[in-house]
């Protein structure tokens, strides 16, 4: 099952390089990961998503918790949450089928952020559910690159990811 | 007081209150090396390698339970550290390891030895840091020794560029250090100790099987006024001999894939078994299906990740070893009169049963050394006191097995990551922290090998090591794997062109002895371990083909053990 995995880490050189090294000395797999600073500037916010059973999330978020720079993490999927990914996707220019794309656009609540005579840029913020239906309904485009964002996300309970103060 | 980063550095040590350093100087090194020069209240031990020196380091820590300390310096420094490093890692041993860096506006540019000692010895570490400016030394040292040894200890990295241990700052060690992000010790909760204390009264078929973290929490007492009070079957794992006495008779002994019968077996009969510091690593429970099919799982550790790892626990509580102990001895004393000892008596007829089957019997020879009459008479001469490092191998596996253990810290050994060369210079760190005790290295002629350099650094300090050489001329728990599983082809498990041990021992400057006969195993070991200021080599020539018996093949489980063949057999097999 696919879990979304938030983390405050200690915002320290090599602080990230201890949580990928983690995941790949232990054989789990890191889906998405994003990260960047909170509005706390010492400490930065991860977001992993992960896919696994219920006994290797417990030892993910076990072994997580013993690694000295992680200062709180949660499992945001066993709680009500919102998750969101922006993608930006570059198409080769086509004016023929421009009116056909305006209106995938529109459908999705994209935007064209970027057009020129050779190629254009679209922006979408939602779920890694819509930006997949987003790249499968732009099948019929000529894509020249992606780039998404992978997942970030919270929980939308009043049981908020913070550091516990001593 | 203003001094520069170097002589910060060996100050921190100080307040720290260590009195050895295990070292290698180099290059980028060379200012710490300077300030040692200047003071001495701590003392640098100079080894011949860095791996000897991480693992002298280690073996002070475990005789002493105090943090061993390491200084080398960058690029090789560290890299020949790594071993030794996670040696300490897999173990849980307490240890700093401070490394020179090459200078900071040099990092990154592939300097003349340079190594991202960070990146490199993050996976065996607990935690490491890269210090960025002299004034942040004092802090980071102290931040690094209260890691190493707080919670499930472990070795911390250092690593300091070298311009910043020239650089000068205002010295003052922190009393105290905050690390927000850093897990405090869960405190067990006396709703976990009732539960717990409840499932042990009603238990008929119960087993104590304890580990490293008996051993590291000094919570031997506490075990064995629990073990007593309940008068239950309690065994040990390699990494945990000593923390209950060997010639109790409650003490099953060790269990494992060497391990005695009634261990395993108990292990894979019980209807409860209580792990207290202990991981139910691979070679405690052999395979996984069929593991202990009736049991209840009690699982005490200090460290939550070990918690349903390998085995799904009914109960667990997460705490320092003797702080749960010592909590369910007081529940127990409490419920004192609902301790039944009827309830384990069918239990202790069957475990008495398998029992006689004496499973660590093996056939004497008046002709040829058995390894294992080495190490019982070892016991003898020693009057099971001595403190008793080994290497990896068959002997480690003879020495944990005849070698009664009666307290911790005495049996210091590479459990977990399995390092041949960890015997000898173990060995060093155990006689600078106890001067005065008989320390024995049981090792074998391939594992001697890997550190044999090391003989050098006990002529330079005097230390008067009895090294036991079981020499088969084989690697011979590789030849035994190869016996069983590979149809006898011993693929590059024979050690042709062996040196002559007695005359390598002698040309550095030590005493060397070879003993061939059975009949001379005794009298040698006592004329040398008389012999109280002399490091003495003792090449045993043993037992070729002798194997470690009994014995959890892989893919078999507790109750599959392969006993010793043309001895006892359990019925029916």
């Amino acid at each position: 099952m696919r879990h979304i995995i938030s983390v405050l880490l200690e915002n320290e050189s090599g602080a990230l390089s201890r949580v990928a090294g983690l995941f790949s000395a232990r054989g789990y797999n890191i889906d998405t990961l994003t990260v960047a600073p909170t509005n706390d500037p010492t400490l930065s916010r991860l977001t992993i998503s992960t896919v696994g059973d219920d006994r290797k999330i417990d030892q993910i978020e076990k072994q997580l918790g013993k690694l000295v720079d992680v200062a709180a993490l949660q499992d945001i999927t066993i709680n009500r949450h919102l998750e969101r990914e922006v993608v930006l996707v570059k198409l080769l220019a086509n004016q023929q089928s421009k009116p056909k794309l305006d209106r995938l656009v529109a459908a999705f609540n994209g935007k064209l952020i970027d057009i020129n005579d050779t190629q254009f840029i679209l922006e979408l913020s939602g779920s890694s559910e819509k930006v997949d239906e987003l790249l499968k309904a732009l099948v019929d485009f000529e894509i020249i690159e992606v780039a998404r964002s992978g997942v970030t996300g919270m929980t939308s309970t009043e049981r908020a990811l913070t550091v516990e103060q001593p | 007081m203003q001094l520069t980063g170097a002589d910060i550095v060996v100050k921190s040590l100080e307040q720290e209150g260590v009195k050895y350093v295990f070292g290698y100087p180099g290059g980028a090194a060379l200012h710490i090396y300077d300030a040692f020069h200047r003071q001495d209240k701590v003392e640098h031990i100079l080894v011949r390698h860095e791996q000897g020196a991480t693992h002298a380091a280690d073996g002070l820590a475990r005789a002493t339970g105090e943090p061993g300390v390491v200084l080398v310096t960058s690029g090789p420094g560290v890299t020949n550290a790594i071993t030794g490093i996670a040696t300490a890692y897999m173990d849980s041993i307490p240890m700093v390891v401070l490394s020179g860096q090459v200078m900071k506006p040099l990092i990154g540019y592939d300097a003349f030895q340079e190594i991202d000692a960070v990146g490199i010895s993050r996976p065996c570490v607990k935690h490491n840091f890269l210090i960025q400016n002299v004034e942040d030394i004092a802090p980071t040292i102290k931040k690094a020794f209260h890691v190493a040894t707080t919670g499930r200890p472990g070795p911390v990295l250092v690593d300091i560029p070298k311009d910043i241990t020239a650089d000068i700052a205002e010295f003052i060690y922190p009393e105290d250090i905050t690390m927000r992000a850093y897990p405090p010790v869960a405190s067990p909760q006396p709703s976990e100790i009732v539960a717990a204390v409840e499932a042990i009264l009603n238990a008929k078929r119960p087993i104590v099987y304890t580990g490293g973290g008996v051993v590291l929490a000094e919570a031997q007492e506490q075990l064995r006024q629990f073990v007593r009070a309940l008068g239950y079957p309690c065994t040990n794992t390699l990494m945990g001999l000593g923390a209950y006495p060997h010639d109790d008779p409650l003490f099953l002994g060790m269990l494992g894939m060497h391990g005695t019968y009634e261990a395993n077996m108990a292990m894979h009969d019980a209807d409860l078994i209580i792990a207290i510091g202990a991981r139910f690593d691979d070679r405690i429970t052999g395979t996984l299906d069929g593991f202990a099919p009736d049991a209840k799982v009690l699982h005490v550790d200090i460290d939550p990740s070990v918690i349903d790892k390998n085995i799904k626990t009914d109960i667990s509580i997460i705490g320092d070893a003797r702080d749960v102990l010592t909590m369910l001895n007081r529940e127990l004393s409490r419920r004192a009169d609902d301790i039944n000892q009827q309830l384990t008596e069918a239990w202790w007829q069957q475990i008495n049963q398998w029992r006689g089957l004496n499973s660590l019997w093996y056939e004497h020879s008046d002709t040829v050394i058995k390894p294992q009459l080495v190490v019982q008479k070892l016991f003898e001469v020693t009057g099971g006191e001595a403190y008793v490092t080994s290497d990896v191998g068959q002997h480690q596996m003879y020495a944990a097995q005849f070698y009664g253990f009666s307290d911790t810290h005495k049996w210091i050994n590479s459990g977990g990551l399995g390092t041949m060369g960890f015997g000898l210079p173990a060995a060093m760190g155990v006689k600078f922290a106890h001067r005065d005790a008989d320390v024995a290295c049981v090792t074998g002629e391939g594992s001697i090998q890997m550190c044999i350099q090391e003989l050098a650094t006990c002529q330079q300090y005097d230390l008067p090591i009895k090294v036991i050489n079981l020499n088969n001329r084989y690697l011979g728990m590789v030849r035994q794997w190869q016996e069983f599983n590979y149809d006898k082809r011993y693929s590059n498990s024979y050690m042709d062109s062996l040196p002559d041990f007695v005359k390598l021992a002698e040309a550095y400057g030590h005493v060397g002895m070879m003993i061939e006969k059975p009949a001379d195993v005794e009298g040698a070991l006592r004329e040398a371990f008389a012999m109280k200021d002399r490091l003495v080599f003792m090449d045993f020539i043993t037992d070729q083909t002798e194997n470690v018996y009994p014995m959890i093949e892989a893919g078999k489980g507790h109750h599959e053990m392969r006993l010793r063949p043309g001895g006892p057999q359990p019925e029916g097999v």
